[in-house]
């Protein structure tokens, strides 16, 4: 199973980006292997709708689970469509993160986190 | 003639010198297009009705009709429409009503539906009409209701429209078309710097302007130096009063107790519409 993590960095080591829709990178886990992939996330300099664009992405690449910061409830409302699973809040590492999800100690999120924009820091 | 009010940095005193220029006037169309905030009626003072709803277009997808094929939503840059395994999905919050999403679908499963997004209203005293629009909580644009506000000038009156803050859409909105903008600043480094944004925007625009320092006293004189060197006429100097501000803290003008600042408002009005014509 892929899971997607917020990331500041390119590393395992590298922290979980708070925002979701404007974090620098996703990385795609293969949680069973430890593999991953790094994605730039496109969407981050989006004009608008940055969330619901690394959204629609990540749909695309198949992950079955989110774990980030901070989430809208534009980027909320697709990824629930899609039945992704998402953990927010998450602070730490990537690593930590991963581990933190194969724990599965963690109850899913039911609704968005943040306000819509909050990504844009304002 | 159509004169526009504006400043770039808010709470140099827009409202202020528009409401007192239209107060000193004997006939005049005032309308307030600061939609997020309007706050001219509370020194005008007239019984407002509301006149109209502003709406906007927003796609809405025939399900039976539509194909999955996603061409609406490669189309949009502003991720309003999305395709998704799940379907087709519109957020309406983002869409600027292009129209472009209904003209690429090939199957016509697209259409137009209404959504509000404020409301236009408008009241009469002192032998001001007056226009105010508001923005609904929550909305993002504000400028189709300035458009919908600006339908309402008329040719056979002088219009002032006061502006909103800030040099962004609403503010060359509302501009866009007078036959001259007041820039009122004050003389700090904050107002100065601002001044220089919304004179850039004018320029590119081609709308003439002048400037009225207001506060004059608090500050400095680098904006005085500057209009200067750049032939930027400085059309009137507003005084930093505390008598002024009082007034202003009641939601009073000020022209029946500064009858001289009245007159040089009234006398700056004539002379930018002998220049215009």
């Amino acid at each position: 199973m892929k899971i997607a993590i917020s990331s500041t960095g390119t590393e395992l080591t590298s922290q979980v980006d708070q925002r979701f829709g404007r974090c620098s990178y996703f990385l795609i886990v293969d949680v069973e292997t430890n593999n991953f992939e790094v994605y730039p996330n496109s969407a981050a300099s989006a004009p608008n709708g940055a969330g619901i664009e690394a959204a629609k992405n990540l749909v695309k690449k198949g992950v079955k689970a989110i774990i980030s910061g901070n989430i809208g409830p534009n980027a909320f409302q697709i990824l629930q469509a899609e039945g992704i699973e998402v953990v927010p809040e998450f602070k730490g590492t990537a690593d930590e993160a991963v581990r933190f999800f194969k724990e599965g100690n963690y109850s899913k999120a039911a609704h968005h986190n943040v306000n819509a924009h909050s990504g844009l820091g304002r | 003639m159509i004169l526009s009010i504006a400043s770039g940095k808010g709470g140099t005193g827009k409202t202020t010198v528009s409401v007192n220029l239209a107060l000193s006037l004997d006939r005049v169309q005032l309308i307030d297009c600061d939609v997020e905030e309007p706050n001219d009626n509370i020194f005008i003072k007239a019984n407002m009705e509301n006149t109209q709803d502003v709406n906007v277009e927003i796609p809405e997808i025939d399900y039976e009709k539509c194909l999955s094929c996603g061409k609406c939503a490669d189309f949009c840059r502003f991720n309003a429409i999305i395709d998704l395994p799940s379907g087709i999905k519109v957020f309406p919050g983002l869409c600027h009503s292009c129209g472009g999403c209904k003209l690429v679908c090939p199957n016509e499963a697209i259409s137009w539906k209404d959504k509000k997004i404020g409301i236009i209203r408008k009241g009469t005293n002192e032998g001001i009409s007056f226009f105010e629009g508001i923005l609904d909580i929550g909305e993002s644009r504000p400028t189709p209701i300035i458009k919908s506000l600006k339908y309402q000038i008329r040719a056979d009156i002088d219009t002032i429209l006061d502006c909103p803050p800030g040099t962004s859409c609403s503010f060359l909105e509302t501009v866009n078309g007078s036959n001259f903008c007041i820039l009122v600043t004050e003389p700090t480094p904050f107002g100065f710097n601002d001044l220089k944004i919304a004179l850039e925007a004018l320029k590119e625009m081609h709308i003439p302007f002048g400037v009225i320092i207001n506060r004059d006293g608090i500050g400095d004189d680098e904006i005085e130096i500057f209009c200067k060197n750049e032939r930027i006429p400085v059309l009137l100097k507003i005084p930093y009063n505390k008598d002024i501000a009082k007034l202003y803290s009641k939601g009073e003008p000020f022209i029946n107790y500064f009858p001289e600042i009245s007159e040089q408002l009234v006398l700056i009005f004539n002379n930018i519409k002998g220049m215009v014509k």
